[in-house]
């Protein structure tokens, strides 16, 4: 067992500190690193820049817990219901304190990361021409017909993948969004699993592997750790509770009791997972990929 | 096209016109709730060789058979044709390759443009909306696209007071070319009351036609620019009983 994996508590307290660019919610709307985020609500974390592309509910959660100082993010808010009614406070009322907001689209946050990934200032482009968002993101300039994306580089990207090894080789399938890019332009990578498995199961399929191990720095096995979000072959999308979410939040402190039953009055994800009906979220068919054959003679 | 049906919703019509968009061996990026029932509408009907890409990083042929809350939920990867980055796809868009996209939005106006951002002043917002998403790229970056809104007057505005996604800019002809826009623009607005279309070369959005049990009165009654029709502009036609069955299908 490499000393990589540690708990969710261990991880975020050693990986994230305040004022850090955190990456999340890479893959969009499934796989999001829900019990990642809410350990650093638990902990207090503050002043973090959040990177994203559409950005589900817990960006919203987060900014409403007071943790955010800047969102640079194609999208912020609840995908299924709507307007994020934190977001929406922060950015009008300054509740719980005011954020900057370094609008993207999710094809430029996605040119941002490789160009992080790529150790280059900046990459040029052919969207944003005309859009507004060239006004209010600094890092978007025009020259020569193009639009010139500065780099994003995250401390850290939080990915929460199906299975991984005790050496940081993570197996994800679905659509990826841009979990890769994210991964590769970040200093470090923490990852979460619903399965941790033998590297006899993921170097069986090295074109798998989502990340260069050397970059991932923790593993947390964390069944549940996506939910309300869906992961491909192990949990449903919960899409009730996504909606009880936007009523519950709709007030400040309609959110602060929320915040209270699920994130800041239960100490970890195994104890968040006995409230809700696991049984009627999981996965139980099997539709298993052809096995490819690596052999070289 | 058969004859219309009798007893259909607002968004039913509106799925059929948009739908009616989409052609056969078009790639489309296809969006969320109205327009994937367009695109399964299409599909089953005019366009069998269609293809549909959602930003989470998916080609598909057929809509997915089970309900999506969004692009990225469990049904919609089940019988993808592929499963990729999110760069990817966009590369087929930057290359010009997508034929048609759809985009939704809070507020459009007279140009086509549309607002998801801000109201109000950025800086200080009276309402911050959540914002692009892949909403600007498609609009700079298919080849056209179409746009789907509730006929509000607060909705469709003369000018956006943010463009999030630019239509026609300030809607001079040849806005677009000048300014570097890879795509032709947006092809239609279609609302529960009409739909709207613009110049070729892009301009000032111009009255198509009316839904049925609708009024020229009541669509400038409703639109926050001064609408551009002649007095026997064209009633939309209905969706066909085929169209509605897909659409009741699918919604199921």
């Amino acid at each position: 067992m490499s000393g990589k994996v540690m708990t969710m508590a261990e991880a975020i307290d050693r990986f994230v500190p305040d004022g850090a660019t955190v990456a999340l919610g890479t893959a969009l709307e499934p796989l999001i690193p829900f019990a990642a985020g809410h350990e650093l609500i638990r902990q207090g974390r503050r002043d973090l820049e959040l990177v994203g592309p559409i950005s589900d509910a817990l960006f919203d959660q987060l900014i409403g817990a007071g943790c955010v100082r800047r969102i640079t993010a194609a999208w912020v808010g609840n995908v299924s219901e709507g307007l994020g009614h934190c977001y929406r406070r922060a950015a009008e009322d300054r509740v719980p304190h005011s954020i900057e907001v370094h609008d993207h689209t999710n094809f430029s946050i996605s040119i941002a990361l490789w160009a992080a990934a790529w150790n280059v200032p900046s990459l040029p482009a052919r969207t944003l021409l005309g859009s507004g968002l060239l006004d209010t993101n600094p890092n978007l300039k025009v020259a020569a017909g193009l639009v010139h994306i500065n780099a994003v580089r995250p401390d850290v990207a939080l990915v929460h993948v199906q299975r991984a090894d005790a050496m940081g080789r993570a197996h994800a399938w679905g659509p990826l969004g841009i979990s890769e890019e994210a991964g590769l332009a970040a200093q470090h990578i923490v990852l979460t699993c619903e399965e941790l498995v033998d590297e006899s199961v993921t170097l069986s399929d090295p074109n798998r592997i989502l990340f260069p191990e050397t970059k991932v720095v923790a593993i947390v096995h964390e069944p549940g750790g996506a939910h309300p979000s869906p992961v491909q072959g192990y949990f449903k999308r919960d899409h009730a509770f996504f909606r009880d979410y936007a009523k519950e939040s709709r007030t400040a402190d309609g959110f602060l009791a929320w915040l209270e039953q699920w994130v800041l009055g239960v100490p970890d994800r195994a104890a968040y997972m006995k409230q809700i009906d696991v049984e009627a979220l999981r996965v139980k068919g099997s539709a298993l990929s052809s096995p490819a054959n690596f052999a070289d003679e | 096209m058969s004859e219309g049906a009798a007893n259909y919703s607002p968004q039913e019509l509106m799925v059929a016109v948009a739908a009616r968009e989409i052609r056969d061996h078009d790639l489309v990026f296809v969006g969320m709730r109205l327009p994937i029932l367009a695109y399964a509408v299409a599909r089953n009907n005019h366009a069998p060789n269609a293809r549909g890409l959602f930003e989470v990083g998916l080609m598909r042929d057929r809509p997915a058979e089970s309900y999506l809350g969004t692009m990225g939920d469990p049904p919609n990867v089940v019988g993808a044709l592929w499963a990729t980055r999110m760069s990817n796809v966009m590369a087929l868009m930057a290359q010009g390759l997508v034929d048609l996209g759809f985009i939704g939005g809070a507020e459009v106006d007279r140009f086509g443009n549309l607002n998801t951002s801000y109201v109000g002043d950025p800086s200080k917002p009276e309402v911050k909306l959540p914002g692009s998403g892949g909403g600007a790229d498609i609009a700079i970056l298919s080849r056209r696209w179409v746009t789907l809104m509730n006929h509000e007057r607060r909705r469709l505005v003369d000018r956006v007071s943010f463009v999030t996604s630019p239509g026609y800019g300030d809607g001079t002809p040849g806005w677009r070319k000048k300014n570097g826009l890879l795509g032709a623009g947006p092809a239609a607005i279609v609302t529960t009351m009409c739909v709207f279309r613009f110049p070729e070369g892009g301009g000032e959005a111009y009255l198509d036609s009316i839904h049925p049990g609708h009024s020229l009165d009541e669509v400038r009654a409703n639109t926050g620019w001064p609408v551009d029709a002649s007095e026997d502009v064209k009633e939309t036609a209905a969706p066909t009983q085929a169209e509605l069955e897909v659409i009741r299908k699918v919604q199921s």
